[in-house]
């Protein structure tokens, strides 16, 4: 169901309130909770003369208008659907609203830089180069608002490990605050060519820990190309050598477009020579946002008409005892005998079905479309219709 | 959107010109083809045209060749050094098996048997002669050794003659060995290498109860088994099939597998000895050539056909192989599973008859029933031809230790070196390839013998063109079949 997760969508009903930003979590009337000081009530209207302790409040329905305790705020509709447990950052001069955490949500990422030093032609999430040193101390605060019992949360940007030591911080936060959760790291793994960073995460100990890394190709001049920056593969592929010496948990992540689609069998060739030793492979779908959507028409590509090379890399890691998945993949672009690889991937909050889905036999299976999507779809996209020989066919 | 720098184009990202090359060796794979290997095992096969170009740096970087030399490590340029790190790892990786030492330990435990097989490589005694069993004192000696190994995998395996003619002793030493095992906790197996005439219910509950499997012999077809393997009064193929049955109703399917062996009389029947399996039900055959040991050298039996000729024979038996996989059934052929891990898997195979340096003795150790102890299989069929080359000392008084840093060990292991022997060291077949230093010493009285009269190579050679001939025929499904096996097994 898509969200909308950050934007305007604030605005001050008191005559006074905080003139910088701030992060709280929500609470409603039911939660009867001694960090109110860290809290943002959330209701309906608000009648009483003052906060009772609270942070701000934030109101949903308005009656008429009357003389609200400093830091009373609307909150635009778009936002109706928050509730206990989760974690904003409002910013009152701007009227902006972040949501960094929803108790409810598998998909919680913590985004701890705009900062890259790879400028990906497909990058979803295009770098800027702002001075960002105040989002760490404020991702610390939510953290230790957050669910304790929380089972998995990400870490994103930009390029994390450019935070240094910052993200060996909030990785150790994260496992003080948050035991049971699953802690899955995006990163370029250039940061940790130098063997400093990984032997200090790994000495973290962390129970749970994952590193994302996206690897475009077995040769250099065509990852360095899809990057943009000469010496990235090189420093990535250090960076995972370091992390498994490490002992942290490797993913590599192949996004498939025109520009990488040709490369997939050398590529998976390559993986099972080299880099057998990594925990997962997966191997996704573009997700048409930021530079992806400005290079549409250099990338974009049906996923039919890689059916062939996909195939191919499943069958030589899948063979050589790699775990691999496809990401943000419809079950109707897919041969049937890749569908027991693909996942549900695509996070909640911009994760939509279409009309063709609503009589879908496989719908519980598939993962469904990223909101983005509606620029361009396959041509194969389609219902599938229950019978007995589809159900054979699956893969167990 | 207004971009914080425009995006550079894919010839900004080129490799810098000049190339260097990384170790590899090449040969002719055929009239059309080379084939160039490195010493991780990974292949290209290339145009003598390329070799040149690629020999004397005039690749085209974005020609497919350049790329695919340059993944596979075959060369590198400026632009990822980190080559050269991948390729140290996979060099230690595919060397660090060595360091294990020796998994396979195979009591003779009596020279006695029942049968008259044509080919034996031990020289049988006749079955009354008890005089020809290992004694207790001498089995107790020989785990000792075996668990002396640092290993964690031990693989017992029971030879004879027929081993089952001395069924007490085996109990004995699976019992000791389990014993031992409480607080070594290595992963035991046992196997009993029998011709199944002696297999009674009380012997299998036993092995059942001990996870002890079967290895028999199964030349083909009844009338080429018996021609083979005759058994006074009685059908040796006969004796197999109710064996196997029998084996199975306590065991299971995989209670129990089997090995043939190729005579002269074997060659033009290829397809039916394939089918003979898989009629009984196995899932792979070894298609094996004829040893110049024991009876068989004194018989001539090894003049009797050309290298030649077993290839033909081979080749049709695994085109009949692929036949059957076409038809839905996995059924590999056991040589080619061996070449093809050297192929495809970091660690290469732990098949102990095809290694850098040899697996004499690091491999396998062979403790015979007079209480020498022998550093292959082979090493005893010669010794029993009265060639003790490969006699590594006594059950009286060695150790694992004693056995390992004996001068006779070493000697053997410094030679069977391949890297470093004549002609080998050349050869683009290497990384797939091993020593058989029994073998040479059996036909050229040398350890390494002259590969260019040497019939180990001749067919090694003629073996791994053909596979590597069909891996890469991309109108073939053999390739896809073949990958399938390696894929299956443990």
């Amino acid at each position: 169901m898509p969200l909308t997760l950050s934007g305007p969508g604030i605005r001050r009903l008191s005559a006074s309130g905080s003139d910088v930003p701030f992060v709280v979590r929500v609470a409603t009337r039911n939660n009867d909770n001694a960090r109110r000081a860290d809290e943002v009530l959330l209701v309906d209207d608000y009648t009483a003369p003052s906060l009772e302790g609270y942070r701000a409040v934030l109101v949903r329905a308005p009656g008429k208008s009357r003389a609200y305790p400093p830091d009373t705020y609307l909150l635009d509709a778009r936002y109706s659907y928050l509730t206990d447990g989760d974690v904003l950052r409002l910013d009152p001069p701007r009227r902006s609203i972040n949501v960094l955490y929803r108790r409810s949500s598998r998909s919680n990422a913590l985004l701890v830089t705009e900062r890259c030093d790879n400028y990906c032609i497909m990058c979803s999430q295009p770098p800027k180069d702002a001075d960002d040193a105040g989002v760490v101390d404020e991702l610390l605060q939510a953290i230790s608002l957050m669910d304790p019992g929380t089972e998995e949360i990400g870490i994103t940007g930009g390029e994390p490990s450019l935070l240094g030591s910052r993200l060996i911080e909030l990785v150790k936060a994260l496992k003080q605050s948050l035991p049971s959760a699953a802690v899955h790291i995006l990163t370029n793994g250039r940061g940790f060519a130098r063997s400093e960073l990984a032997a200090a995460l790994g000495a973290l100990g962390h129970p749970d820990l994952m590193l994302g890394v996206p690897l475009y190709s077995a040769l250099p001049e065509d990852h360095d190309y899809v990057v943009q920056s000469k010496g990235a593969y090189d420093e990535t592929i250090r960076g995972v050598l370091n992390l498994k010496r490490h002992r942290l948990r490797v993913e590599l992540r192949f996004v498939i477009h025109r520009n990488t689609y040709a490369g997939l069998p050398m590529f998976a060739e390559f993986v099972r020579r080299n880099l057998l030793f990594v925990d997962h492979v997966a191997l996704m779908g573009l997700e048409l946002m930021g530079f992806a959507r400005a290079n549409l028409e250099q990338l974009w590509i049906d996923p039919v008409e890689y059916a062939d090379e996909l195939r191919a890399a499943i069958d030589v890691l899948d063979g050589a005892g790699v775990p691999c998945s496809i990401y943000n993949h419809q079950l109707c672009t897919l041969p049937i005998e890749l569908h027991g690889f693909a996942r549900r991937s695509i996070s909640d909050w911009k994760n939509e079905y279409v009309a063709e889905c609503d009589e879908c036999a496989k719908r519980e299976a598939c993962g469904g479309f990223f909101v983005s999507s509606k620029l361009r779809r396959s041509r194969s996209i389609r219902r599938y219709v229950a019978s007995v020989g589809e159900e054979e066919a699956e893969r167990g | 959107m207004a971009l914080a720098r425009p995006f550079a184009h894919r010839s900004a990202y080129a490799p810098p010109p000049g190339y260097r090359l990384l170790p590899f060796r090449f040969g002719q794979l055929d009239h059309a083809r080379y084939l160039a290997t490195n010493d991780v095992g990974e292949m290209v096969v290339l145009s003598r045209a390329d070799v040149r170009a690629f020999v004397e740096r005039r690749l085209d970087p974005s020609s497919s060749i350049y790329r695919e030399l340059k993944a596979k490590h075959f060369l590198f340029d400026d632009d990822a050094r980190v080559a050269l790190d991948l390729l140290a790892i996979k060099a230690r990786t595919r060397a660090e098996p060595i360091a294990r030492l020796t998994a396979l330990h195979i009591f003779v435990v009596t020279l006695r048997c029942d049968h008259a097989c044509h080919y034996c490589q031990v020289s049988r005694q006749n079955e009354d002669r008890a005089s020809f069993d290992m004694s207790w004192a001498h089995a107790e000696r020989a785990l000792q050794i075996a668990f002396s190994s640092p290993n964690t995998d031990l693989k017992l395996e029971f030879q004879g003659g027929e081993p089952l003619l001395n069924f007490s002793l085996i109990r004995r030493i699976v019992d000791r060995s389990l014993e031992l095992n409480a607080a070594a906790g290595k992963n035991l197996t046992f196997v009993i290498a029998s011709n199944l005439s002696r297999v009674t219910d009380e012997v299998l509950a036993y092995c059942r109860d001990h996870g002890i499997a079967f290895s028999t012999s199964l030349d083909g077809p009844q009338d080429l088994h018996d021609q083979n393997r005759p058994l006074p009064g009685r059908s040796s193929h006969a004796v197999t099939m109710a064996g196997i049955a029998h084996v199975r109703r306590s065991l299971g399917q995989d209670g129990v597998s089997a090995l043939m062996t190729t005579t002269e009389a074997s060659l033009s029947r290829a397809e039916e000895i394939v089918d003979e399996y898989v009629r009984c039900g196995f899932d792979s055959i070894f298609l094996r050539s004829l040893s110049p040991y024991g009876f068989a050298a004194k018989k001539g039996l090894l003049r009797s056909y050309s290298v030649e000729d077993w290839l033909a024979f081979y080749r049709r038996g695994f085109e009949r192989i692929l036949e059957v996989n076409r038809g839905g059934r996995v059924f590999r052929e056991e040589f080619a599973t061996v070449l093809l891990q050297k192929m495809y898997d970091p660690q290469g195979t732990g098949y102990v008859d095809l290694q850098s340096p040899s697996g004499m003795g690091i491999g396998a150790l062979v403790y015979n029933y007079d209480g020498r102890i022998y550093a292959s299989d082979e090493a005893r069929m010669l010794a029993a031809m009265g060639d003790d080359t490969f006699v590594l000392g006594s059950l009286e008084d060695a150790t694992f230790r004693s056995i390992m840093v004996s001068d006779q060990l070493a000697d053997v292991l410094d030679t069977t070196l391949l890297e470093s022997a004549p002609m080998c060291s050349d050869c683009p077949f290497l990384p797939f390839c091993g020593a058989d230093p029994a073998f040479h010493q059996a036909t050229s009285r040398d350890l390494l013998g002259h590969k260019a009269f040497s019939a180990f190579c001749e067919k090694q050679m003629g073996v791994l063109r053909y596979l590597i001939g069909l891996l890469h025929e991309s109108a073939s499904d053999a390739g896809t079949i073949m990958r399938g096996w390696i894929r299956s097994c443990p």
